[in-house]
């Protein structure tokens, strides 16, 4: 029996999938980014690990993406307009914030997808591709939105592949899901 | 015997639900969507490198997707050459390799260099396979026929006819300044290449 626990102990962090709308963030956390307008921006402070739904906002964007994509890298203009988007329109502004998880990335690979495409918002590196296992390996680009509770609770309420067919749909979805307007 | 019979069928049940972590978590850009190969994990290198550091690199030339012929003496004095061959067009990892380097052009230019990329396809599928990528800058190279030669004259003809994934640095002298026969299964660090490129740059 030893050995079963031994052999069966690694099937334990796999995802079946992609993680469903209406469910749940695997339980995996975030290093806090040493930069003060993006900590300010995530509305988190000190240092350490972070979860998704600490950050201060009603929804959270995820991207999942790779700066080794091509897609990714296709797609970046648009997310960064979805960003502007959200930051100009004051009732938005504060309450949609945008995260990247950068899959199989190291940091400094993250680093440079931020800077080849002036990325505003956090990306995080995902080095050895562990939160990419618990996401369900998905492709890339890939998009979850987080609603988060007053009480910190959270809920998926858009979970899908591929590049936005237009910004202002994937918006218009992602604040109608979040019941923001 | 029903103790054995537990742990066999454990050991079966965790294999099964292992096996999907073992699948390659490259080129999962859904530019490629359902066209990679799966060629699962193969053994990390598998030829014996005729070259070495500090040595003049061997000289060759190869027809480019583009149709041009290039030569490495061509930028003999001129441009510092990053060599990258990869084992094969439409595979895990090599789907994603040269995209990174695509978007990091300005590094390559800050320390003076070109990137050759090569595999042993022919110019049909490397030209296929390339255009899911976007307009690459630097020249891709075909070492089809006669098969591999060139990647033979290094050593790095695997025994099943693809090229390892490698990585050769060559000054503007010519000779061989950096080599990293990379573990076929895993992506080489750009940090460490951009590293050696610095190098080159500061004359070390």
């Amino acid at each position: 029996m030893v050995w079963g626990v031994i052999l069966c102990g690694p099937a334990a962090g796999l995802a079946a999938g992609p993680p469903p709308v209406g469910g749940q963030l695997p339980d995996f956390t975030l290093g806090v980014p040493k930069d003060a307008a993006e900590k300010s921006y995530l509305g988190l402070s000190g240092s350490g690990a972070f979860k998704i739904p600490q950050i201060r906002a009603k929804t959270v964007v995820v991207e999942i993406f790779s700066m080794y994509c091509p897609y990714c890298q296709r797609e970046a203009p648009n997310v960064n307009r979805l960003y502007e988007k959200i930051e100009a329109d004051p009732a938005l502004k504060g309450k949609i914030k945008l995260i990247g998880i950068g899959v199989g990335n190291s940091a400094f690979e993250v680093g440079v997808f931020h800077k080849r495409y002036g990325i505003p918002f956090p990306l995080f590196p995902d080095g050895d591709f562990v939160l990419h296992k618990l996401l369900g390996e998905v492709r890339t680009p890939y998009f979850i939105g987080v609603k988060i509770g007053p009480d910190g609770s959270h809920q998926l309420i858009h979970s899908r592949l591929g590049a936005f067919e237009s910004v202002e749909k994937f918006l218009d979805e992602i604040v109608k899901a979040s019941d923001l307007k | 015997m029903k103790k054995r019979l537990m742990i066999i069928s454990c050991l079966v049940g965790a294999v099964l639900l292992v096996m999907p972590a073992l699948r390659s978590a490259f080129a999962l850009s859904d530019a490629y969507k359902d066209n990679i190969y799966d060629t699962g994990s193969l053994k990390p290198v598998d030829s014996a490198l005729k070259v070495r550091i500090g040595e003049k690199a061997p000289d060759f030339r190869l027809q480019a997707v583009s149709g041009e012929k290039v030569s490495l003496s061509r930028y003999r004095g001129k441009k510092n050459v990053v060599i990258s061959f990869v084992p094969a067009a439409w595979t895990p990892v090599c789907s994603d390799q040269w995209p990174g380097y695509n978007i990091v052009r300005e590094m390559f230019d800050a320390s003076d260099s070109i990137l050759l990329g090569i595999t042993v396809d022919n110019i049909p599928t490397l030209f296929s396979w390339t255009n899911q990528m976007g307009n690459l800058w630097f020249p891709v190279l075909s070492d089809f026929w006669p098969h591999g030669a060139v990647a033979k004259k290094y050593g790095v003809l695997r025994a099943d006819g693809m090229a390892e994934r490698v990585l050769f640095v060559i000054d503007k002298k010519g000779i061989i300044r950096y080599i990293d026969v990379h573990d076929i299964n895993q992506r080489p660090s750009l940090e460490v290449l951009m590293g050696e490129l610095e190098k080159l740059k500061q004359g070390k």
